[in-house]
């Protein structure tokens, strides 16, 4: 059982060891639980090593792509005579996914540690940690945390006693899912509207304000004080099915299970045993009907699918979809995929930043045609319509927003066109209703 | 810029070499292909917003925004393939779900990229069913008026403001499809360049109240002119419907204007529209100017100079031929000008371009051709000195100063305050209505043509001056301006070597121009 219960057996709580552990937030009680001795042997060490063991520990991003850290870390070129920048994305906004707000919740000296450390792996004095505009709680325990910090020398002009400058900045958004998008997020802490940037240049050649930039993941940068303390061997061990994802993730569950939470599995861990055995499975009387395994912009998986997934970067893209944020959606039978749809289609064409014409456009028209079908006044050429549109939102504009309302659509049609058709041939959606045992 | 490296590549089967660095739109362009386009402005930061010029490029995963990629040695990109324009299709289809296609009512139709592109390559249908998103229209200050039900939010109006103009004015307010061109708050478009984000604007979203229901692009005659509104000489095309000027819209030339123009010589144009003209070539009989043929003037104006000192108050309105046949005529005496002032008003994305001080054509032009700038116009005007007034209306002017002359000579467009002692008037065209040249503040040489039909018997200046010279036995007479301007070349060096040819419809500096001027001035767009 994840968090808010206590942790499940089969769970590997490397990150979450500590969720529910209020003395865990402040600095004596994260000292004692061993905090900060991470940053103090990263500090005793030259940065390209640092950048050498997480390349070595298989370390791949948190926040949805799952790009190699150490790598996109060694873009970083030391003595280019600019000043280099880090960015925590905290910004977790896609929907379903709530890890990172647990993780700074519950363990923010974790957040301060794995920012101190990656700025100094990549030769930054400056991290920046932009958090969502909606998470008031986290950002109060992260700017007590940073103050902290400050107050005992972690971090600022001599870091530890190193003579390195680090200072972390924590910067809250306004409450916008674009500025998730690394670009975006660049743009917003500079203080502009946060729309994406066109890529290339990328951010490690000019980031924010035009400087080499890294943006990594909340869960990303918590990750590398274990590994920094613990070996990239150990972590690289920790993986049950395919070696290019290694370590444990996080895994946030919502919709209808039986136990909705935080769950933290070692790569790999096979999918089936995660929902039923450690969520809890369907409520009583009701089947699993989909999953959207990896936040909203994900395809979504039939339950077969994901029953046959080993929960890793690989497994998911092998039962057609993605590992994405790690937020995952559980539907069961009850519920009309079509009105799923809808309400993600929405949320999208609410979000989008306005830039691109096929998003601006495409988004909105989506959740217009989808919500009409929902509505049952949808027609035989509105689905024809519907993958179309969603053709020309992908892979077009300058971000990924517009992808992200097209995948659900299309692998909704594609896995659920029977739902679609039947209220389009005037059917409503009657669930089951089970009896009550 | 010899060591510029060069980057050959194909696009649609033609071979292309451009400097390292141009984007694949723009070197599409040298090949002869426009990509269609709606974000992207040569004079304006790239956005990449609109998605409309996407283009494959061989080997890419993605199609390829063009006006945001820049060139590689050996790339071949495809404008024309059916991904290619099954994308912009999709664009266009999307850019008009919620447009309300009021193409009749619409100022921007005939002359709107929507239109063309949409003709070009878009769909000849829509496949929208649901309800068209309404926003109403909105004051945006100054000469501008917002539709936003037709704008495309290419945000080039934002980007002139924010970029060219250096002053924040607008911005795409909420997002999703119910994003739209905002003020912020409290601001006006009243910065005195702001109208350039009406030409700028490719749909009709951003209209010039001025404009606004006066006439269809296809009324529209369209001549190659020159701003005759201040010294800057920005490049403008003069538009007509039935002979009258209805707006001047700036034309391109990177070494003057960039792309672009001022409010206030853009709004100036009514004064070429005038109808109280001097429309007759008129002499005085008795106590009175009475009507009379050419023949009869030119010889009566001819005798009133005949062996005279002639003091010329001129306009500096006036061509560089008219100028310099006049000074022909002063037979030993001087001339003079006076010039409106108001206040500078740079355009700071643009380098040395403004709208300037000096409120006319060809102050550097008169000046250069030996008259005096003053404010006491007939300060120099002799007892007993034959004054021709030249363009000018002699408001204000003294009339004990008139007085010194023997005997006034009029060639205007209009009828001067003091009519006393005229005796021949010389009607001729005014600058809309006839061709020459202008030499703008930094000694650039540029031509203007005719855009508009000159009323009565009115001639062109330098047609009425070289006649008269004619029958003062000073030279032949000319039958085109170009003539009179190898005359000028001819006879004055800092003319020398210049000619309607070489100088062609982007203008040339004199030979003495001062410096700075021969630099071009789009590279200044920050």
């Amino acid at each position: 059982m994840g968090y808010p219960n206590l942790p499940h057996q089969r769970e590997t709580t490397v990150l979450s060891q500590y969720f529910g552990d209020a003395e865990a937030r402040t600095l004596a009680g994260w000292k004692k639980r061993g905090g900060y001795k991470a940053l103090e042997k990263a500090l005793g060490m030259a940065p390209a090593d640092i950048v050498n063991v997480v390349k070595e520990s298989g370390l791949r991003g948190r926040g949805g792509a799952g790009f190699p850290t150490g790598m996109k870390w060694s873009f970083m070129k030391p003595g280019d005579g600019k000043p280099h920048y880090l960015c925590c994305n905290a910004d977790e906004s896609e929907p379903g996914t709530f890890k990172d707000r647990e993780l700074m919740r519950w363990t923010p000296h974790a957040l301060v540690e794995g920012c101190a450390i990656g700025a100094y792996a990549i030769g930054a004095e400056t991290a920046y940690v932009y958090i969502r505009g909606e998470f008031t709680e986290p950002l109060h325990w992260m700017e007590e945390a940073v103050k902290e910090a400050y107050a005992a020398g972690i971090i600022g002009k001599n870091a530890m006693g190193s003579g390195k400058r680090i200072d972390v900045h924590v910067h809250k958004g306004a409450g916008a899912y674009i500025c998730g998008e690394e670009t975006a997020l660049m743009n917003s802490l500079e203080g502009r509207r946060g729309n994406p940037r066109i890529k290339p240049p990328f951010p490690a050649v000019s980031g924010v304000f035009g400087m080499p930039t890294t943006i990594n993941n909340v869960e990303t940068l918590i990750a590398a004080a274990p590994i920094l303390l613990n070996g990239a061997d150990w972590y690289k061990k920790m993986s049950l099915s395919n070696p290019k994802s290694t370590g444990t993730k996080l895994f946030s569950v919502c919709g209808n299970v039986q136990r909705p939470g935080t769950y933290e599995v070692v790569m790999g861990f096979p999918f089936k045993e995660f929902l039923y055995d450690l969520c809890g499975g369907p409520a009583h009387g009701r089947k699993f009907k989909a999953v959207i395994p990896g936040g909203a912009s994900v395809p979504i998986q039939t339950v077969e699918e994901a029953e046959a997934t080993l929960m890793d970067y690989e497994g998911f893209v092998a039962q057609g979809s993605m590992l994405g944020s790690g937020g995952v959606i559980v539907i069961d039978d009850a519920q009309s995929m079509v009105s799923v749809i809808a309400r993600i289609a929405r949320f999208f064409a609410h979000e989008s930043c306005a830039q691109c014409t096929q998003c601006r456009e495409g988004t909105a028209w989506t959740t217009k045609i989808m919500e009409r079908i929902r509505d049952g006044q949808g027609t035989t050429e509105d689905l024809d319509t519907l993958l179309d549109i969603a053709d020309q939102m992908t892979g077009k504009t300058i971000c990924v927003l517009s992808d992200s309302c097209a995948v659900p659509v299309v692998s909704g049609i594609k896995k659920f066109r029977g739902e679609f058709e039947a209220l389009i041939q005037g059917r409503r959606f009657h669930p089951v209703v089970a009896a009550v045992a | 810029m010899a060591d510029t490296k060069m980057v050959n590549l194909t696009i649609e089967g033609r071979k292309v070499s451009v400097p390292d660095g141009t984007t694949i739109l723009e070197a599409a362009k040298t090949a002869g292909i426009l990509i269609p386009h709606y974000c992207y402005h040569p004079g304006l930061p790239v956005a990449g917003v609109c998605r409309m010029c996407l283009v494959e490029v061989e080997k890419a995963p993605k199609l390829a925004p063009s006006c945001a990629t820049t060139v590689a040695e050996g790339q071949v990109v495809s404008v024309y393939s059916e991904k290619s324009l099954d994308a912009r299709k999709g664009v266009l289809e999307m850019l008009l779900i919620n447009h309300p296609l009021d193409c009749p009512i619409c100022d921007q139709s005939g002359e709107c990229e929507l239109q063309d592109y949409t003709y070009q390559e878009g769909r000849e249908d829509s496949r929208y069913r649901e309800p068209k998103r309404f926003n109403p229209a909105e004051d945006f200050g100054g000469d501008v008026i917002y539709v936003p039900n037709r704008c495309i939010l290419c945000t080039r109006c934002v980007r002139f403001m924010e970029d060219v103009a250096h002053e924040p004015t607008l911005n795409v307010s909420e997002r999703g499809d119910r994003a739209v061109i905002g003020k912020f708050e409290g601001k006006d478009l009243t910065h005195p360049w702001a109208s350039n984000v009406v030409d700028l604007c490719p749909v009709g979203a951003l209209l010039s109240k001025d404009f606004l229901n006066k006439a269809r692009a296809w009324e529209l005659d369209r001549t190659a002119s020159i701003c005759p509104n201040c010294t800057q000489g920005c490049n403008v095309t003069m538009e007509t419907r039935e002979n009258q000027l209805v707006r001047m819209r700036p034309r391109p030339n990177e070494n003057v204007n960039a792309f672009f123009m001022c409010d206030w010589g853009r709004l100036n144009y009514r004064w070429m529209n005038e109808k109280n003209r001097a429309e007759q070539p008129m002499v005085k009989r008795g106590n009175a100017l009475a009507n009379t043929s050419w023949e009869a003037a030119i010889t009566a104006a001819a005798r009133s100079l005949n062996g005279k000192k002639v003091f010329v108050a001129a306009s500096p309105m006036l061509s560089n031929e008219a100028l310099f046949l006049l000074t022909q005529l002063m037979q030993g005496g001087s001339g003079a000008f006076r010039v409106t002032e108001g206040e500078e008003a740079p355009l700071p994305g643009v380098k040395d371009l403004a709208l300037r001080r000096e409120r006319a054509a060809n102050v550097h032009g008169a000046e250069a051709l030996g008259f005096k700038k003053t404010k006491d116009l007939l300060g120099g005007l002799q007892q007993g000195d034959v004054l021709v007034v030249a363009g000018e209306d002699l408001a204000g002017i003294d009339s004990s100063a008139v007085s010194r002359a023997s005997e006034i000579v009029v060639v205007g467009s209009v009828l001067p305050d003091a009519l006393a002692k005229v005796s021949v008037v010389l009607p001729i065209a005014n600058f809309s209505e006839e061709e020459g040249t202008v030499t703008n503040l930094r000694g650039r040489v540029q031509r203007f043509t005719q855009a508009r039909q000159a009323p009565g018997e009115t001639r062109p200046s330098w047609l009425v001056l070289g006649d008269l010279l004619g029958a003062l036995g000073k030279q032949s007479n000319f039958f085109l301006p170009s003539e009179v301007f190898a005359r000028l070349a001819s006879s004055n060096t800092a003319f020398a070597g210049l000619s309607y040819d070489t100088i062609g419809f982007k203008g040339l500096p004199l030979a003495n121009a001062s410096p700075g001027s021969g630099a071009p001035v789009a590279a200044g767009v920050a």
